[in-house]
């Protein structure tokens, strides 16, 4: 087990060098002069030069990559064009509120989702699988932008129920962005844990259950729900990329102090070592999550398990 | 000679019978799957609404019209009336073609190379297979909307710069479903044949590999236009996708967030319609799947 | 010996795109205590779906019991409850299958397994059901019966599963076992070893065993009597003394004749020409004409009833045209 996970994180390292070079050369790929393009269109050519210098644009390409890779290891992220702060400190302060919304929404998720997925496959082409799936396909139709905008039009304006933005009410501020951000996971969720349960079910084992006297319920929650939910694990850990993404634009809908909200703030001003800092993070904890993913598949399978 | 002209024709014959009878086929179990062939019915009607829209709005969505303004949904307008007293759903109507065919060429850009790289891969193998594969996987490392933020972060926002930066996040997708179908069908006896009768590559990959690949290609393209639809309305919303006074769905939606609260259909109308048309596509890509696929179906 | 489980006109069916396909016809059998009975045909005989419909365990198929009575000590199944019957199954009546491979739950462990059968049916505590798992591993051959309570299926090799797949369903020490195929799909010296577990386990505990195979060689072995089936039917019945010195259906015959002989090669094997009719495609008469050496013009007219003679029966209008001519046999259906 240790060995496979050794073996997995040092089968990462030439996918990360690559990562990191092309992040590297986000701000070469800019068409034009960077240098100009940050400084903003009524900068001075001393203020341009400045901006220059800062990014150290003036040094060879090679020598660039050198410092950055680097500053990268020590945890040198450059500094913000907007606002001259350190970028780590930055993406510091609005780590956590992000991992928050995040992990909420997985979790509900993963509750709603496999829930829905037990319920359709359980009863199987009858009305509660329709019902399941079409609120599963519904979910992952949704707009999550307009599905935000929808809640708090009811739960916020209409009851009062919870803020309507920000992170200032505590868990309450949490609940509606991270429905918003959870539903189009949910409904995978729900999708592959319905078809890998009915899968589940047509195996032999399933029979064997069944023949030493064990009650419909056991057999799907003693027997055929583990092996269903190990390939569902994968599937969440994929999805986590589209959740990075939604948190972009959720975090844009509730004004939520959070890493998506910077990124487009960033982007906005034009401030690159802030957008190339932020992709980084974010490609490298959607690697790091299915690290995670493929470590946890394998330790829940034990075929995988004890080779 | 005889015997390898033989060889070659009935090699050439063999996925064109098949295609005609496959049709026929597909459409007699496709009929069957209701959501789904309603969903077609949608589509087509968006299409053609992307088509002659212009020709059959009942207001002109770009006049405003400042003694309606915010109005709700009456006879008049039957989706109310915007902050500039537009009718909303002439806008709507208008909007299909911006919206629509952004999402449907960055899909066909992304198909296009996906599965020209898929094709490749597959059939070469070695060391091509394994470049390509590695490029895949670094696009992979990215997440979907991260990337296509991170591309037009670099591009600059714009319709085009959309349609490129979706485009991206749907290659690597493509290359990998083709370059799996490519390797079945090169286990397949007909292509064995045909390579031992000298058929050059090029010919054996496009007449026999690539025909039998299309249903997959089919089926993937229709689910990845209704992800499509959603990731350049969300640039849109973002502001990084198409001009915000534009009438496309997602810059619509954009522009209204401030009316919420008091003329909640400026925002309620245009996601309705891009959810309805994302589900119209999903489900028509499910029904398809169910048909022309049934490996990966339960 | 009294009858143990008596099958009466069991018909099962299946619902398909084409509506109810009927795959066994209203088929009649018995089986004794401490009798090994045989049930052969060749695959897609409806030999599974006979012992699925004695154990009732066509839940997760499309198929449904028509028709007849399973008469089990005296109490007719089919007229039990859902929750009554499952205190039967692994309890009373057990089941074995033929892939030992898929047959047991990849992600638990085997010791949990078998602990899970004995704490449904049998009145024991932790420790106890435990104890009694273990023994129970040992009683069927099974060397390091304690590690191997700990371990996963895959971990074990085909022969040590089915092994433990048969200490499980025995743990309940039921009245009657059904084995499907429970040798095929093993090596030839497994499958010796694990019939003479399960001969073993017979002549130990007294329990009836209904033996499902397509192999005439493993009811040589260990049967006492045999059923041959063919298309959803019996067509032969009778004890495995009489079946191989006086096999009467040409069916059988085609069986006994296909049985692999020891020390002839492979293209020496015999099998019998054609294949079993679909339950869509049923000849009018005898179900086995397009594949009978002796066929005649009645047996493409008209199906032979099951003819009952000495204690043993058979489904041929070979055996029975005198006996028909005098009008003693009724018309088969
Ligand atoms: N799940 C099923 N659905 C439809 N038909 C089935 C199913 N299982 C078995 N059958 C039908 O029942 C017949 C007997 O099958 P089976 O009992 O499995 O044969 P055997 O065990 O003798 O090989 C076959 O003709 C098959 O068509
Ligand atoms: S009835 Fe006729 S066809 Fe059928 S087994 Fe007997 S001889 Fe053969
Ligand atoms: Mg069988």
């Amino acid at each position: 087990m240790w060995q496979y996970i050794i073996k997995r994180i040092l089968g990462l390292i030439p996918l990360l060098l690559v990562i990191s070079f092309v992040i590297f050369m986000f701000i070469h790929l800019i068409p034009g002069d960077p240098a100009r393009l940050m400084a903003g269109k009524d900068a001075t050519l001393e203020e341009v030069e400045e901006v220059r210098q800062s990014l150290g644009l003036h040094e060879p390409f090679v020598k660039q990559y050198i410092s950055y890779m680097g500053n990268l290891l020590q945890g040198d992220l450059g500094y913000s064009i907007k606002s001259g702060a350190p970028v780590v400190d930055l993406i510091l302060d609005r780590v956590m509120p992000t991992l928050g919304l995040t992990f909420l929404s997985i979790i509900w998720a993963l509750v709603i989702g496999i829930l829905i997925g037990v319920l359709s496959a359980v009863f199987r082409d009858k009305w509660p699988d329709r019902l399941g799936m079409l609120t599963a396909v519904s979910g992952i139709s949704l707009p999550n932008f307009w599905l935000g905008l929808v809640l708090i039009q009811l739960f916020s304006v209409q009851l009062g129920l919870f803020p309507t933005g920000g992170d200032d009410a505590g868990w309450k501020s949490y609940i509606l962005p991270s429905f918003a951000l959870g539903a189009g996971i949910m409904a995978m969720i729900a999708r592959f844990t319905r078809s890998s349960l009915v899968n589940t079910l047509k195996q032999e084992f399933i029979r064997t259950g069944r023949a030493k006297g064990l009650s419909g319920t056991s057999i799907v929650f003693g027997h055929a729900l583990k092996n269903s939910l190990i390939p569902v694990v994968t599937v969440a850990g994929l999805q986590f990329g589209f959740l990075l993404g939604g948190s972009v634009v959720v975090e844009t809908v509730f004004s939520f102090p959070g890493l998506g909200r910077l990124l487009i703030d960033s982007i906005q001003f034009r401030d690159y070592p802030v957008i190339q800092a932020e992709i980084l993070f974010f490609s490298l904890q959607f690697i790091l999550v299915n690290l995670l993913v493929d470590i946890l598949y394998s330790y829940l399978n034990p075929k995988i398990r004890y080779d | 000679m005889m015997s390898k002209l033989q060889i070659e024709t009935s090699t050439m014959e063999i996925p064109k019978v098949k295609s005609e009878n496959r049709f026929l086929n597909f459409w007699r179990q496709f009929r069957k799957k209701k959501p789904a062939l309603f969903s077609l019915y949608f589509v087509f009607l968006l299409l053609l609404t992307m088509v002659i829209g212009p020709h059959i709005v009942p207001y002109d969505p770009a006049e405003p019209n400042y003694n309606r303004l915010l109005e709700f949904p009456t006879l008049d307008h039957l989706f109310g009336t915007d902050e500039y007293g537009r009718d909303i759903l002439s806008r709507i109507i208008v909007g299909a073609r911006i919206t629509l065919s952004v999402s449907v060429s960055a899909v066909l850009l992304g198909t296009v190379v996906g599965t020209v790289l898929g094709l490749v891969s597959g059939f070469f193998g070695k060391w091509v297979d394994k470049a390509i594969m590695r490029i895949c996987d670094v696009l992979f490392a990215f997440p979907d909307l991260i990337l296509a933020i991170g591309i037009v972060a670099i591009l600059g926002p714009g319709v085009r710069n959309v349609i490129i930066a979706v485009a991206f996040f749907n290659i690597p997708s493509f290359a990998r479903i083709v370059r799996g179908a490519t390797l079945e069908v090169k286990e397949m006896l007909f292509v064995e044949s045909a390579r031992s009768v000298g058929a050059s590559t090029t010919r054996i990959v496009w007449k026999h590999i690539f025909p039998e690949t299309i249903p997959v290609i089919i089926v993937y393209f229709t689910m990845n236009v209704g992800t499509a639809i959603l990731s350049a309305a969300s640039l849109s919303f973002l502001g990084l996708g198409a001009d915000p006074s534009s009438s496309d769905w997602g810059a619509m939606l954009s522009m209204s967030r401030d009316y919420i609260g008091s003329s909640f259909h400026l925002v309620f109308f245009p996601g309705l319609v891009i959810f309805l048309t994302v589900l119209a596509f999903n489900l028509l890509g499910d029904g398809l799947r169910d048909v022309l696929d049934p490996k990966t179906n339960d | 010996m009294g009858s143990l489980l008596q099958v009466n006109n069991l018909k099962t069916g299946f619902h398909t795109e084409d509506g109810m396909q009927t795959v066994i016809t209203g088929i009649d059998f018995e089986v004794n205590h401490g009798e090994i009975v045989g049930l052969v045909g060749e695959s897609g005989s409806g030999k599974s779906v006979t012992s699925l419909s004695i154990m009732q365990l066509l839940h997760d198929t499309p198929g449904e019991i028509i028709d007849g009575e399973i008469i089990y000590k005296g109490e007719d199944l089919l007229k039990l409850s859902e929750k009554k019957m499952r205190q039967y199954r692994g309890n009373e009546l057990s089941m074995i299958f033929q892939e030992p491979m898929t047959s047991l739950n990849p992600v638990m462990k085997i010791g949990k397994q078998i602990i899970e059968t004995i704490s449904l049916h049998l009145n024991m505590s932790g420790q106890k059901a435990k104890q009694h798992a273990v023994s129970m591993l040992e009683s069927v051959g099974i060397p390091r019966a304690k590690d191997i309570m700990n371990e996963y299926p895959h971990q074990l090799s085909g022969g040590m599963r089915q092994r433990v797949m048969i200490a499980m369903q025995i743990s309940c020490n039921p009245s009657l076992l059904i084995a499907d195929e429970p040798t095929t799909a093993l090596d030839v010296t497994i499958q010796a070893q694990i019939l003479d577990l399960l001969k073993d386990i017979q002549e130990k505990t007294n329990m009836g065993i209904l033996m499902i195979t397509h192999d005439l060689g493993v009811v040589a072995e260990i049967c006492d009597r045999v059923i041959v089936m063919y298309a959803g039917r019996i067509v032969e019945q009778a004890t495995v003394k009489e079946i191989f010195n006086n096999p009467k259906h040409p069916y059988t015959k085609g069986l006994i004749d296909s049985i692999p002989k020891i020390g002839a090669g492979l293209d020496e094997l015999y099998s019998i020409p054609g294949a079993v009719p679909s339950p869509k495609n049923m000849p009018k008469g005898c179900k086995f004409a397009p594949r009978c050496e002796h066929v005649m013009d009645i047996c493409n007219l008209e199906e032979p009833a099951l003819a009952m003679e000495n204690g043993r029966s058979s489904r041929c209008w070979l055996t029975q045209e005198q006996s028909q001519q005098e009008g003693v046999v009724g018309h088969g259906q």
